[in-house]
């Protein structure tokens, strides 16, 4: 970044010397940093200039003189003052900086044995010549490899705490501290524990941080923890997992992934998470699908059968790229013919691009001739989108969660970020760090807790309780904005004469919420400054979900605290890819950017575009269509990169569906759990291994740019889409998905002024951006909203209580979701080495109380029984479950969750009620192991 | 306490639908749990006590009183507690002397522990020989470690017995103290709050809270009189005063009472005598700048001094007379270098007391990031006389153009040791004839420490230069907190630099390299050979231009003082006491 000095004026501007030259600092600007801009290169090792790092000041190695006073200064945190003289290249300035890396050099590892060669503590003693240091060297300490991702090298550490401010300014995890003191002074992971053993998530953050080798990716060195290896490659790219959208770097030899460091991105500045940094080897897993398969003559479809994803010569057979594409497309043909275009349906993917996603429901609409096409979302936050459309007229977020940085109250609901979104959960933390007021509502009580100005640990289902109640205390109590609600709302009236019934203390024994912390909660979100709302799939995976974010929507409509930076709405969007898939119309009742497909005007145009006639009734949804299977309307099915026989509810019916499915064309990476139903299996890409765009949770379009070599056969799944979609009919042209992008857009007013130049040039944009040269706008909402009149619209919740209550015989409440380690159905993660050293199977948490309760030790199998189903597990002691809950993770196939979950449906959103069934808790006889 | 179960890599890489190959999960979240009678014992510690951050030193000594040391299970208990990580515990209990964690698995000390000074009035008294001695007289059910200065260097040797410190100590007595095992009590002041009312004291606190004085008379006062910094900087009150008044409020107030420059007493001499007249001065001060809160933090080292003030600050408190602030009082925990006025501000948040960069001045960001007046304690005893008996009854003291009157602490060889008034610009041989009865018998003066640790090592030539802040600058030392020690013929100026080096290494606080790691490779360069006396000039530079605060940066004075002063001893092999 050079810029021209003669351009900074005005009172901000400061002008002194450096090295005799006259210079001019911007207010703010440190030293270091007007030498660096000045082509002056002074040392450093504690300091690191990228965001989120606070200079701390501590190795020394960046010493200057500064006339006058009595000692030198470190550049890295001292600004400088009009009218100083600074000497960066004195004999002075340099005596010191040369025996601090004297020191340093004199307690390192040898040179030639040291961990990493490359670091840059060596690669600033090469530049100043020193190798060997003339003092006594100190006693050395072991290495630490107990974490199956990091190696920990303490021998080179230099004490410098950046990884401590890693870990505890930047990504907040609080893991990392320095002990001891003086020269026993030692870095620490919690009480001084192996690595391994401690309460690291392995973020990763402090390996990128290290100045010197003490910390690395095990991937990187021997077993003397001495590296040896070098990428050869480097690509710019997006993080495959979940909604936050973390831009990464990968590095890459012999066309292997060999680690992976962050990337300043406008939603994670650098950071990733484990999944991110370390959980990126799936796509090197031997059991990568590397040839088209088609199913083996005669060989049945049984549900529940399981196949070995390493040998699957079982069931199917080889095939080329020609007959499995013509097999795939002509048993869609068949289908169409007998039994219509209703007999069709397609499950695209959250995981594949925005073109991919555009190709895929155009496939579906004009190729099939059918709406029966949906994802994911609808598993995820389908009730959220629709509250959000009839309330505020757009399902994408009014602000991004970069955005808590100007608020000073955050309310986090039913979300558990630090695991499902834990990049974002750093800028959480860090806000609550600074002094904003974040208020966690969830009836577990996970990380973000400890972080909590005040935690409410609401009963499980009984949101719509609390938050009737908190909007009772703000209406009551006149908190409201009354000039916002006048002004930009409607149905206030019937709405405020609703929650009247809704007292705290009615509400306290529902909710379980004191009515003193739902006043108290209430009137400090009514009257904040900037308030905001994260919420995730604890509110929408309901059969109330609509109306749990129904409340949410009138909390920030009644108290205006919406459309100002550090306000608005935001539901946490899960799959890297899910608001873009949304948005390009993966969804049944929605063409593009959410234009009602039941519109006539706007199929009509549709139908010019794409030039043939659509569907005018909207499809079905996910849990429908496996409904449909059983009525047998549905029997031919296209499934790209989903895995409903793991992630729907319940599995039994699931399963039982796609295996009486007559033609299922699969289209995946690893031979999932549908594929085993599968009577074509088409070989697709991993993310790295295709151009295209994404669109993260917080409205930014990002590139994803191919790193590797597609495996085997296997291919682009834009590329199979089109090859089908040729097959079936279709006059398709597209090359590359840049070609898909225009046409795309075209019918996407969000995506104006995005071209896919732009975002291959900006790497991210935010949408909606009023100009291509603009930036996208982080807030939007700030005159009104995208609905008749501007209005946003309020809309009363009633209590409903969950479909399936605890009772006699199934007494606990069951709620699923996800870990850290895994994602979705764990098809990547568990073939990730990393996540599946750290979470290797499936567990149950409960409370400690249940644990007495049942009888056992923590850790002892358990079996988890609802009115659906029934699986065994290990139990895991969890202080962060309520006595009465087993969570349990969804990812696990050898006790998979979504057996025991009830297909219940939210009447709006259609979503199931994955978060509450009743569920019987027995202890498992002890066997002896085997051996 | 569940043992945290451990991760195994497998090296086969990738999932077979078999149910994780007969791994095990972990039987609980990430990490250390909290057991729950831990956390039981640790609510019952606590009460009803706040859980807030910055009162974690306050807590850990609470469990450390109770049960002798600092378990694991009682960290991650505590930690919950307090809501706070495990590492941020763990790294303040680790980083204080006299907190003792214990590991899982560990041996917890014995009951008793018996701390030997090991600093160098101390070392000149016999500290080493009783080092050697005890541990054989006392038995394997007590402990016997090495502590830095203790604050009572004029009746050296000092051993502490548990809190309770043990003068002129002999290996019996020390026997006789271990088996009567006692607590610290509340020493008595020898002016009585009666006393001391009746004599006047805070009649003029009273005049200023009733509106007969100005904030700005007071502030006159203190700048006609002189009075400056007698914590060791020697910074000019009257003009600190202003400084702070000048920023915008809320201001706070921080005391330093963490006297542990090596040879310095006078603080606790003070305290001990005439407690109120120092309590009076601080509540003048801080009506001065309006300080809401004011924070008292007193070493760890003074257990009779601080249950003694807690009952003496009731007393004020019960009498009316702090209707404008409120006093903290917070005990250390064993730390030199909180005696760095940054750095004990660090330690009142509840941290490692690590000092802070400058610029910003504690007086622009201090406590909690307020602006904040830090006073020691000396400085804060003579307010009131100043202001009642006139700025120029403190003038009128001085020698040699200096003025004022100054405490010196005065130990080593010379007859009658302890606190000596004196006034400002006596020289070391004034002080040794005139006031400290001269040399003890067989000890020609030989050399001298103007200023504690940090302010290096001069010699009996340099005998006759007035004593004050800024004339022994020039000499490449300082008179710092007026802590004399006086050495003769019979000590080698090698074995004093060499303990002096030793005090700063276990002392550093690890923040800097050239502190942290100068300190630990002067001190083995030190103690072995010849001294590379090139290296350690060049090592004595780098440490001074470039370490962060006033412990690094004075830390090789003492060294490069006896390297320029003693030729001679530095040339001969290294012996001790």
């Amino acid at each position: 970044m050079t810029e021209n000095p003669k351009h900074l004026h005005g009172e901000n501007c400061i002008n002194f010397t450096l090295d005799g030259r006259e210079v001019h600092a911007h207010e703010g600007e440190t030293i270091w940093q007007v030498a660096k801009r000045e082509g002056i290169d002074i040392p450093h090792l504690c300091y690191s200039p990228e965001p989120g790092y606070r200079a701390d000041g501590n190795c020394r190695a960046c010493m200057v003189e500064i006339e006058g006073e009595r000692v030198l200064a470190a550049s890295c945190i001292r600004k400088p003052a009009n009218g100083m003289k600074v000497n960066a290249s004195n004999h002075r300035a340099k005596t010191a900086r040369d025996m601090v890396f004297e020191l340093l050099v004199s307690d390192q590892p040898k040179r030639e044995t040291s961990h990493d060669p490359i670091s840059k503590f060596w690669t600033w003693a090469d530049k100043m010549g020193i190798e060997t240091g003339r003092f006594p060297e100190r006693e050395k300490v072991g290495a630490d490899r107990s974490h199956p991702a990091m190696a920990v090298n303490l021998d080179a550490c230099i004490q410098c705490n950046l990884c401590v401010r890693a870990c505890r300014e930047v990504q907040v995890n609080d893991v990392i501290g320095m002990a001891g003191r003086g020269y026993h002074e030692k870095i620490v992971f919690d009480f001084d524990d192996p690595m391994g053993n401690s309460t690291c998530v392995a973020c990763g953050e402090c390996v990128q941080a290290c100045p010197t080798g003490a910390l690395m990716p095990s991937s990187l060195v021997n077993a003397e923890n001495v590296r040896t290896e070098y990428p050869d490659k480097q690509v710019n790219s997006v993080c495959p997992y979940c909604g936050v959208g973390c831009q990464l770097t990968y590095n890459i030899k012999d066309d292997k992934l060999l680690y992976v460091d962050g990337k300043n991105g406008p939603a994670n500045e650098n950071r990733l998470c484990v999944k991110g940094r370390f959980g990126f080897d799936y796509v090197h897993n031997p059991q990568r699908i590397l040839k088209p398969m088609i199913r083996k003559e005669g060989v049945p479809k049984t549900p529940h059968e399981f196949i070995d994803p390493a040998n699957p010569w079982t069931h199917f057979r080889e095939a080329t790229w020609d007959e499995a594409l013509d097999k795939a497309a002509q048993g869609f043909l068949k289908i169409r013919e007998e039994q219509g275009p209703k007999g069709l349906a397609g499950f695209g993917s959250a995981k594949c691009s925005n073109e991919e996603a555009y190709l895929f429901q155009k496939l579906v609409r004009t190729g099939f001739g059918t709406n029966n096409v949906d994802h994911c979302t609808r598993l995820c936050h389908a009730s959220s989108v629709a509250a959000l459309l009839e309330g505020v007229g757009s399902a994408a977020v009014s602000a991004t969660f970069n955005e808590v940085k100007n608020s000073d109250v955050i309310v986090v609901i039913g979300a558990n970020p630090t695991e499902n979104h834990p990049v974002a959960a750093t800028f959480f933390k860090q806000a609550a760090k600074r002094g904003a007021k974040l208020v966690v509502m969830d009836p577990r009580g996970h990380a973000l807790k400890r972080h909590a100005w005040r935690m409410m640990q609401f009963k499980n289902g009984t949101d719509v309780a609390m938050l009737n109640a908190m909007l009772n205390v703000i209406v009551e109590e006149n908190l409201y904005d009354k000039q916002y609600v006048q002004t930009y709302t409607e149905g206030f009236p019937a709405f405020a004469e609703h929650v009247k019934q809704f007292t705290p203390e009615e509400m306290e024994p529902i909710c379980g919420i004191e009515a003193d912390t739902l006043r108290e909660v209430a009137r400090t979100f009514a009257r904040a400054e900037n308030a905001i709302i994260f919420w995730g799939m604890g509110v929408s995976q309901h059969t109330h979900g609509t109306d749990n974010a129904r409340c949410l929507i009138a909390l920030s409509l009644i108290t205006g605290q919406i459309g100002r930076p550090g306000t608005g709405l935001h539901p946490l969007r899960g799959q890297n890819n899910v608001q873009g898939a949304s948005d390009a119309g993966l969804i049944p009742m929605f063409l593009p950017d959410y234009k009602s497909i039941e519109n006539p005007e706007i199929r009509g145009a549709a139908e010019q575009k794409w030039g043939v006639q659509l569907d005018p009734k909207r499809g079905l949804t996910v849990v429908e269509i496996m409904d449909a299977i059983h009525a047998d309307t549905i029997k031919g099915m296209y499934i790209m990169g989903e895995n409903p026989a793991m992630s729907d509810p319940d599995l039994n019916h699931a399963r039982e569906a796609l295996a009486h499915l007559d033609h299922l064309v699969v289209q995946d990476i690893f031979l999932t759990e549908t594929a085993v139903y599968a009577d074509v299996v088409l070989p697709s890409s991993a993310w790295p291994e295709k151009d295209g765009t994404v669109t993260n949770t917080n409205r930014q379009v990002q590139m994803g740019r191919k790193a590797l070599p597609l495996p085997g056969e296997a291919k682009e799944d834009w590329w199979i889409t089109i090859e089908l979609a040729k097959r079936m009919g279709l006059n398709w042209t597209y090359t590359h998905p840049r070609d898909v992008y225009p046409e795309m857009a075209s019918m996407m007013p969000a995506l104006d002024n995005i071209s896919w130049e732009r975002v291959e040039r900006e790497d991210a944009v935010t949408y909606p951006s009023d100009a291509p040269d603009k930036p996208g706008r982080d807030v939007v909402f700030d005159q009104g909203f995208p609905r008749p009149g501007g209005f946003g619209k309020l809309v009363a919740a009633k209590l409903t209580p969950p479909d399936e209550t605890p009772d006699h015989e199934y007494p606990f409440i069951l709620t699923t979701g996800r870990q850290l380690e895994h994602w979705h159905t764990g098809s990547m993660t568990r073939r990730a080495t990393v996540l599946d050293a750290i979470e290797p199977t499936a567990i149950a948490a409960v409370s400690r109380g249940t644990i007495a309760q049942l009888g056992i030790l923590p850790g002892d199998m358990i079996r988890v029984s609802t009115r659906r189903g029934s699986v065994e597990l290990s139990s895991r002691q969890d202080d962060a479950i309520p006595d009465g809950v087993v969570f349990i993770p969804f990812a696990y196939v050898e006790a998979a969750a979504n057996l025991l979950t009830n297909p219940a449906l939210d009447p709006f959103g259609k979503i199931p009620e994955f978060k509450y069934c009743a569920a019987k808790l027995e202890a498992m006889p002890v066997r002896e192991a085997a051996e | 306490m569940n043992a945290p179960n451990t991760l195994t890599l497998s090296k086969t890489s990738g999932f077979d639908g078999s149910g994780g190959r007969g791994r095990k999960a972990r039987r609980t979240p990430k990490g250390r749990q909290v057991d729950t009678q831990a956390l039981e014992e640790i609510r019952g510690l606590l009460t009803d006590r706040p859980r807030r951050r910055d009162l974690l030193i306050e807590h850990l000594h609470l469990i450390q009183d109770k049960y002798g040391h600092l378990s694991a299970a009682h960290l991650t208990a505590l930690a919950s507690e307090m809501k706070m990580a495990l590492a941020e515990v763990y790294e303040v209990a680790t980083f204080y002397a006299h907190f003792d964690v214990v590991k899982e698995g560990e041996t917890p000390p014995p009951a008793i522990t018996v701390r030997v000074c090991d600093s160098l009035s101390c070392a000149m008294a016999g500290a080493e020989k009783l080092l050697a001695d005890l541990p054989g007289q006392l038995g394997k059910d007590v402990r016997v470690i090495r502590a830095p200065c203790m604050g009572a260097c004029d009746v050296a040797p000092v051993v502490a017995v548990g809190h309770v410190q043990m003068f002129k100590a002999d290996t019996g007595a020390i026997v006789n103290a271990v088996k009567a095992y006692e607590h610290a009590y509340a020493a008595q002041p020898i002016t009585s709050f009666d006393v001391y009312r009746k004599d006047g004291g805070y009649a003029l606190l009273k005049s200023c809270l009733d509106g007969a004085r100005t904030r700005d008379d007071m502030i006159k006062a203190v700048d006609d009189s002189g009075l400056r910094g007698l914590g060791g900087a020697g910074f000019p009150t009257g003009r600190k005063w202003t400084f702070v008044r000048a920023e915008k409020g809320p201001r706070l107030m921080a005391v330093n009472g963490d006297e542990g420059e090596p040879g310095t007493f006078k603080d606790r001499y003070y305290l001990g005598l005439d407690p109120h007249r120092f309590i009076e001065g601080m509540l003048l001060a801080a009506w001065v700048v309006e300080a809401k809160q004011i924070y008292f933090y007193l070493r760890d080292e003074y257990p009779e001094l601080r249950l003694m003030l807690l009952d003496e600050i009731a007393k004020v408190e019960a009498a009316g007379l702090s209707p404008h602030t409120t006093i903290n009082l917070r005990r250390g925990a064993g730390a030199y270098i909180c005696g760095e006025e940054s750095a004990m501000i660090e330690s009142i948040e509840g941290k490692r007391g690590l000092p802070r960069h400058r610029p910003p001045y504690v007086a622009q960001v201090g406590v909690f990031g307020r602006p904040t007046l830090v006073q020691n304690i000396e400085t804060l005893y003579w307010v009131r006389d100043i202001v009642e008996k006139g700025a120029s009854w403190f003038t009128s003291h001085g020698r040699r153009e200096r003025k004022g009157l100054r405490s010196f602490s005065v130990s080593g060889r010379v007859k009658s040791p302890g606190v000596k008034l004196a006034p400002a610009g006596v020289t070391i041989r004034e002080l040794i004839e005139e006031f400290s009865g001269g040399m003890q018998d067989g000890h020609t003066l030989k050399g001298f420490l103007p200023g504690g640790a940090s302010g290096g090592v001069l010699p009996e030539s340099l005998a006759d230069i007035p004593l004050d802040f800024g004339t022994l600058e020039p000499h490449g030392s300082f008179v710092g907190s007026h802590a004399v020690v006086i050495l003769s013929d019979r000590d080698d100026m090698k074995a004093v630099a060499l303990n002096l080096m030793k005090f700063f290494e276990d002392e550093s606080c690890g923040q800097c390299t050239p502190c942290r790691v100068g300190t630990e490779k002067a001190v083995k360069l030190m103690e072995h050979g010849p001294w590379n006396e090139a290296l350690l000039n060049e090592l004595s530079t780098a440490m001074r231009d470039a370490s962060i605060c006033g412990l690094g940066q004075a830390a090789p004075n003492p060294l490069q003082s006896v390297m320029k002063h003693f030729p001679d001893d530095v040339k001969k092999p290294l012996k001790g006491w």
